[in-house]
């Protein structure tokens, strides 16, 4: 490669400085630099490190995508560290980059942070295989490619916490799982070796800290450096908790998914308020009654006997019958 | 340019609890010369909870939807971001995978119908920006919105995953700073408000299975956006729309503090700068009341 491809641009970080030990409120402090195309972000912590400060405090270890220690944020955008170069977030943010920590509140130390949550939750799913293992076996135990690639690359994981960080339920509620541990969890769920998928599932199906408070924003499929998509293995597992058969919650949310179903068998479309009264219950769809009642007078609630239709309905009904996997 | 012409996936919300967003897409098409043509056979998509349920079946019926947009031969407009991601979604999921398209025709061969891959899915939003142009929206500008201070709020399923969005459309949006939308405010002369969480998630997925969380989140928006100094919040969904609008009180109880704003969708917003009526817009419809209209 010819050298002279490489260009240079004058670049304003903005960066998160914070000593838990000393300092009482977080700063920011302004470092103008002139940046390579063929510079990563780590190359610019570096040179902080090395040419301004020498206190300035960061993980990384690998410095080839692979350890996960060096993710950190840019403008708000999940970021490896080692992986990302410089340029190509200015062609997205402009020339003033704001370098963050993965979740400024767990700051020790700049972008040094506690994650003690993050192994919390990833425990918490039991990730491990959980297999009676015949210590004399006459076979071995083979997995055939066909099984492995049911794994969708869940085993990929660097465990870097991008995506537990850029996941707003994990802001929210604490007892969430979050997109990572799900990941995991499904990396086991879906091992043909594994013998604890019914227990495991089962505390996946738990409302606050299972799948089923995931809001389904896609923060995690656009944070993750791996492209390991945690949401499409979030699906999975609601999937999977249908298909056991010995779960049977019958909560709000399996309802609400359920209620779908039923809507579209029915009408083709959506009954909005009876997806809510089969959803709650006949109890609990009161507490829905305030709020109803403006929206009625708004003329937004449509009435059962005015409830559209799809035209054909005949053909999504015989698809339904034909094509549904799932049964409730 | 000859005359724009799309099938339109109206979805179930537009239907039934946001007339108004019907009212004004079909409103501001006129205005615009655009030609809507209902898809009426279409069903639900799911609303990204059927496929928890069921994925197959959700795969089967949206593959449905858009056979009957190919049988008209016409890309299919959606005005719903929820639709557009399972539509689109599933249109990328068949045409990447043959053996799963082959599962999915031999069920719609039972009601005669093929999925084939050949029509383009796209949100109006898009449509508006990539085939209409907003150099055009803005020459037919006649009341610009110029005194007002609008927080654009796009909603997670328009931006991502991106990758999706990237390959549906002209206009390549970056989810961590999106343009779209304030380039459309702009281009009816109004100031775009600038805040952190015009790109975040409203809550609405979760709102009867999270009700904490999802009131935190449309909270969190609406605070946003009033200490960005708008006047008002436009999107392009029906669903954030519906939140923003009607969840202000469980919103208020859970961040400690009054949040409530005026909220447009995104085709209103237009169509007071292209110059119909507070009627064809249908802005009674709102819970939080528009009062500068
Ligand atoms: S899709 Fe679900 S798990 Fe992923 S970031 Fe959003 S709420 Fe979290
Ligand atoms: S799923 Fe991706 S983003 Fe999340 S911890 Fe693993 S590698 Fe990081
Ligand atoms: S230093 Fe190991 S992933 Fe970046």
């Amino acid at each position: 490669m010819e050298n002279n491809s490489v260009t240079t641009k004058s670049v304003t970080f903005k960066v998160f400085r914070f000593n838990s030990d000393t300092d009482y409120l977080p700063y920011y402090k302004e470092y103008k630099m002139d940046v390579t195309s063929e510079e990563v972000i780590l190359d610019v912590m570096d040179r902080i490190k090395w040419d301004h400060d020498g206190s300035f405090s960061y993980r990384r270890s690998c410095r080839h995508g692979i350890c996960g220690a060096c993710a950190v944020q840019v403008n708000g955008k999940a970021t490896l560290a080692c992986k990302m170069n410089a340029h190509e977030l200015t062609n997205i943010f402009g020339d003033e980059l704001v370098l963050e920590p993965q979740s400024t509140k767990r700051s020790i130390k700049d972008m040094i942070i506690d994650k003690s949550d993050f192994w919390e939750k990833h425990n918490a799913v039991h990730p491990y295989l959980i297999s009676h293992i015949d210590e004399h076996p006459e076979m071995e135990c083979a997995v055939s490619p066909h099984e492995s690639e049911n794994l969708m690359e869940a085993d990929l994981c660097i465990q870097c916490g991008a995506c537990h960080y850029a996941c707003p339920v994990v802001e929210l509620n604490e007892d969430f799982f979050g997109p990572a541990a799900f990941v995991k969890a499904y990396r086991f769920e879906a091992d043909v070796r594994d013998d604890a998928h019914h227990e495991r599932l089962e505390e996946l199906g738990q409302a606050g800290q299972g799948v089923w408070d995931c809001v389904k924003c896609f923060e995690c499929a656009e944070a993750c450096p791996k492209e390991i998509n945690p949401i499409e293995k979030i699906t999975k597992l609601h999937n999977m908790l249908f298909q056991d058969g010995n779960i049977r919650n019958n909560g709000v949310a399996e309802r609400h998914a359920v209620g779908f179903a039923h809507s579209i068998k029915k009408h083709g479309l959506l009954d909005e308020g009876e997806l809510v009264r089969y959803s709650e219950g006949n109890i609990g769809v009161l507490k829905h009654v305030p709020v109803a009642l403006k929206m009625f007078k708004k003329g937004k609630i449509v009435l059962p006997w005015n409830m559209p239709k799809s035209d054909k309905l005949d053909e999504i009904q015989a698809l339904i019958k034909s094509s549904s996997v799932s049964k409730y | 340019m000859g005359k724009l012409k799309y099938a339109l996936f109206t979805g179930c919300t537009a239907k039934e609890s946001t007339p108004e967003q019907l009212m004004s897409t079909y409103a501001v098409a006129e205005k615009l010369g655009i030609e809507l043509i209902e898809l009426s056979e279409a069903s639900c998509c799911g609303a990204s909870h059927l496929q928890d349920y069921d994925d197959f079946l959700s795969l089967v019926l949206n593959a449905r939807n858009i056979c009957y947009a190919e049988s008209r031969g016409m890309t299919m407009v959606t005005i719903c971001n929820t639709c557009q991601l399972n539509t689109a979604m599933t249109k990328h999921r068949l045409d990447n995978d043959e053996k799963l398209k082959a599962r999915v025709n031999e069920k719609l061969a039972e009601v005669g119908l093929e999925y084939k891959g050949t029509s383009q899915i796209t949100h109006f939003l898009y449509a508006l920006i990539d085939d209409f142009g907003l150099d055009k929206i803005s020459e037919m500008v006649v009341k610009p919105l110029s005194e007002f201070n609008i927080a654009p709020f796009y909603g997670c399923h328009n931006i991502r995953p991106s990758e999706l969005q990237n390959e549906s459309h002209k206009t390549k949006e970056n989810p961590y700073n999106p343009t779209s939308l304030d380039d459309l405010i702009i281009a009816c002369g109004g100031e775009n408000v600038d805040y952190d969480e015009k790109n975040k998630c409203c809550g609405f997925h979760a709102e009867l299975q999270a009700p904490k969380t999802a009131a935190l989140l449309t909270g969190k928006a609406l605070q946003g956006a009033m200490d960005g100094n708008a006047d008002f919040m436009v999107t392009p969904c029906p669903l954030c729309h519906l939140k923003l609008d009607t969840q202000y009180d469980h919103a208020s109880h859970a961040m400690g503090r009054d949040v409530k704003m005026e909220v447009l969708h995104m085709q209103q917003m237009l169509g007071l700068a292209l110059g119909c009526s507070v009627e064809e817009l249908g802005l009674k419809h709102h819970v939080s009341e528009i009062t500068f209209a």
